[in-house]
């Protein structure tokens, strides 16, 4: 418990932190790292503003006959915190931070490709974040982030029409991330920086990008035909004025499937990275691990007909469907396999950064695995809707996107702030959160079993003993997200100076001084080496 | 379906088992012991990578097929399964007997009969979960979907709307009375309807003048309907359909999208005269005027 408050000296070296000052100079920076602090400190708003959503609907759910609220301000709730984790936090957390911080780092750029699109992409964010908040404190919508028509279109009375403006306006933040991405991997990679030197993040997040730029614009158009429907009565999906409810689904999946790719593929990037560099291992089957993540973002495009099983779709579309969705889980499956081979033989260290990681390995895993009930079209039956569905996919995105997240923030902490936070705490809160997950959801699939449909703001009597507990991990799992806020932002202050490279790290990122220079490398690297070489000779001594 | 579930819990215990074994023996013990030590390069193994595809692979087309096979199953309701009626609108269910008897979110059947349901919604998509029979549909309103179950004991079961509907979607939920035999004839007495649903459908084809135009003669000026329900359909442009439930909604409420030959399209649309119930009435009469095989709904 001795956090050294040692005073530390005066940084005389520049850094793109220290190279300008000024509310100014931030809003109007054009550096990468900067924005991806723009886009830190947002998300992290986001993050509690969903969080503290979801903490009323578990005060509610207490009790068989809601112990909150009304059931009118329970659907507002769940739409709240369905629309905003994901479109507002976890659609752009790891790309847009770690993403936006490190692709030119790792490969040795000194920007992005379009500096000033990639400021623009937060300003559309912020647009599109600033108009939903407001949908949401000015009466709020209760149509479920799904916004299935004709409920949408026709039968609720709340602000559908902001929501759905916002949720647009941000897909193009998406979609100018991405592009960004794309056009920087293919051409700034620095001299002798071949694909299959890349680093494996940079394989998730090309990976990401292209579904950024591919299935994005579709939910664009839902939300404009959704529009179109309420406010001019154009009859697309309401088969009362001549459309067909089905068509919505279809479109809303098109991208809504996908996007659970764009959460977890750079969670699984950011893992990559943990367990070569803390089991000092080059990873185990690189390529295979790297065109996982290529082939998981191709046939996430043609699975999402497994979310429509029972919505009257035909009995062979589910058929293909089915067969597809089961054919995601190879890919996925073949990562966890490498992560775990990289282990073998490994000098492995347990620092926070590795407790997250090893902690997404578990949690991703059983995610996965209570998907094939979900592929699987006989169980998908008699499951769908219901807090099975609700446990299996905070499995996957909190279990999985989101400790991959933190990972990815504390293994790269002391390169964005220079900083060390303290250890011992970030390894209590990794335990803390680990735990009070497992509480929250792990009932939830036992609930699902039994029946419990999701969205109910009352529920019968039989379903409390697990809601209670539901409850209870989440009140834990509240606390484990609020610990890392704490000391992270005491770090900044307070925290023992990190030096260049605490870990020990291999990759281009660890070879410039902490906090980088504005421009990243005082000179363009050359790459002449294979990744990740943690055995070479001479780094035995380091 | 149970035993699918359980098989894919046994495998998900299996390989949750086996990572957390394997990750947790590698972390202890090859734990970093130094800080100087140095662990050997990493072995690339191909036979493995290959073995760590392929078995989860033929794991995976097996529990498709056996999903499949059930689900496959579960769409096709047997042979002369007894009907029911369901119109769901916001918040409640209307379900109604082939000899008339109404009920709202309680629906009373026999033990050991297959069931098939036909349904619609009035406004939202719904969906009808009866989670002890395994079983759900979505409810959509437009168009009619199905279902069926058969029931294997006596009790009581929960009926809840899965498909979120707005305000009180959770209280959008009812019960499933399983009966015995003799049980469910009693009540199916106690509860006697003055008029089955044909009959109704019939007092509501004659108030509606359907009766002017489609007379059994073959006389008047729209198509004869009796023996007509579940036979073939051919459309001016060549097209066939089957006569069901679809397509007789279809024939009510947009009859100038089915043009037929030889007869002058001068039926009006009864759209906003007629509400989904009264149309499943009208239904049941036209399928009482004797009908072909039985069709099923898609």
């Amino acid at each position: 418990m001795s956090t050294a408050i040692a005073e530390v000296p005066v940084e005389s070296r520049m850094h793109y932190l220290n190279a300008s000052y000024g509310i100014k100079s931030w809003l109007f920076t054009t550096d990468h790292k900067r924005i991806a602090l723009l886009y830190l400190g947002s998300i992290t708003l986001m993050f509690f503003i969903g969080g503290a959503a979801a903490v009323m609907m578990r005060l509610h759910l207490i009790e068989p006959a809601g112990a909150l609220v009304q059931p009118e301000t329970y659907n507002k709730l769940f739409t709240m915190h369905g629309v905003i984790m994901v479109f507002f936090f976890l659609v752009p957390s790891i790309p847009a931070t770690l993403g936006n911080f490190l692709v030119p780092m790792m490969i040795g750029a000194r920007d992005l490709a379009f500096p000033r699109l990639n400021l623009l992409s937060w300003y559309v964010y912020i647009t599109g974040g600033a108009i939903t908040l407001y949908a949401l404190i000015s009466g709020g919508v209760d149509t479920g982030w799904t916004f299935y028509a004709p409920l949408s279109t026709h039968y609720v009375t709340t602000h559908v029409i902001a929501t759905s403006l916002g949720v647009f306006i941000n897909g193009f933040s998406s979609i100018l991330t991405g592009l960004n991405f794309i056009v920087t991997i293919h051409k700034m990679r620095a001299p002798g920086m071949t694909w299959k030197r890349m680093p494996l993040f940079l394989w998730s997040m090309y990976a990401t990008s292209v579904i950024f730029v591919l299935a994005t614009p579709v939910i664009a158009i839902a939300m404009v035909l959704i529009g179109a429907e309420r406010l001019l009565h154009v009859g697309i999906f309401d088969p009362a004025i001549g459309g067909d409810p089905v068509l919505f689904q279809h479109l809303f999946w098109f991208y809504s499937h996908p996007v659970v790719y764009i959460m977890i593929l750079p969670g699984m990037g950011v893992v990559s990275e943990l367990v070569t560099c803390f089991a000092k291992k080059k990873p185990f089957g690189y390529i295979f691990i790297a065109y996982s993540s290529l082939a998981i973002a191709m046939i996430s495009f043609f699975v999402w007909g497994h979310h429509m099983f029972v919505s009257s779709q035909s009995v062979y579309a589910g058929f293909i469907f089915s067969a597809l969705s089961f054919a995601v889980a190879i890919p996925s499956a073949i990562k966890v396999f490498n992560w775990t081979a990289t282990l073998y033989k490994g000098s492995i260290s347990y620092q926070a950064p590795m407790l997250y990681a090893l902690g997404f390995i578990g949690l991703f895993t059983m995610g996965g695995l209570t998907g094939l009930f979900l592929a699987s079209l006989a169980t998908d039956v008699h499951l769908h809707d219901t807090y099975f569905v609700i446990a299996h996919f905070h499995y996957i995105m909190v279990g999985g996107a989101v400790m991959a997240y933190l990972g990815g923030i504390h293994f790269w902490w002391p390169k964005i702030t220079g900083r060390l936070y303290h250890d011992g705490w970030a390894r209590l809160a990794a335990l803390v959160i680990f735990v009070g997950f497992n509480l929250t959801f792990f009932p939830q699939y036992m609930l699902g079993y039994l029946g419990m449909p999701r969205r109910y703001a009352v529920y019968p009597a039989e379903f409390q003993v697990l809601n209670v507990l539901s409850s209870a991990g989440a009140s834990i799992l509240g606390m484990g997200y609020l610990i890392p806020f704490v000391y992270l932002l005491w770090s900044i202050r307070y925290g023992p100076v990190a030096g260049s490279n605490p870990w020990g790290a291999k990759g281009l990122e660890w070879e410039t001084p902490s906090p980088p220079p504005t421009d990243n490398f005082e000179e363009t690297p050359r790459i002449t080496e294979e990744p990740y070489g943690y055995a070479e000779p001479e780094h035995a001594h380091v | 379906m149970d035993h699918l579930y359980f098989f894919l819990t046994g495998l998900t215990l299996f390989f949750t088992f086996l990572i957390f074994a394997t990750i947790f023996y590698f972390m202890i013990k090859y734990r970093r012991r130094s800080e100087q030590e140095r662990p050997p390069a990493t072995q690339q193994s191909l036979p493995l990578e290959i073995s760590w595809i392929a078995i989860p692979s033929l794991i995976c087309v097996f529990l498709f097929l056996w999903g499949a096979s059930l689900f496959f199953a579960a769409a096709r309701p047997p042979q002369g399964a007894m009907e029911i009626f369901v119109v769901g609108k916001q918040w409640m269910w209307h379900l109604q007997h082939p000899e008339g008897q109404r009920e709202i979110n309680q629906l009373h059947i026999p033990v050991d009969v297959p069931v098939r349901l036909t349904m619609t919604s009035e406004d939202v998509i719904h969906d009808f979960f009866v989670p002890a029979f395994r079983m759900k549909m979505d409810v959509l309103p437009g168009r009619y979907t199905s279902e069926w179950f058969q029931a294997t004991k006596p009790g009581s079961y929960h009926l809840f709307c899965a498909q979120y509907c707005g305000t009180l979607h959770s209280g959008m939920t009812g019960t499933i009375e399983v009966m015995t035999p003799t049980d469910y004839a009693q009540w199916l007495r106690d509860n006697a309807s003055t008029r089955s649903m044909a009959e109704s459908g019939q007092e509501l084809f004659t108030r509606l003048g359907c009766d002017t135009c489609h007379l059994a003669d073959g006389s008047g000026a729209g198509p004869v309907l009796q023996g007509r329900f579940g036979k073939q359909v051919t459309l001016r442009d060549g097209q066939n359909l089957a006569m069901d439930e679809a397509y007789t909604r279809q024939a009510i409420l947009d009859p100038a999208s089915l043009p037929l030959p030889n007869y002058r399209p001068v039926m009006p649309t009864f759209r906003g005269q007629v509400s989904e119930e009264q149309i499943l009435q009208l239904i049941a009469y036209i399928k009482s005027l004797g009908s072909g095989e039985r069709t099923q709904v898609p």
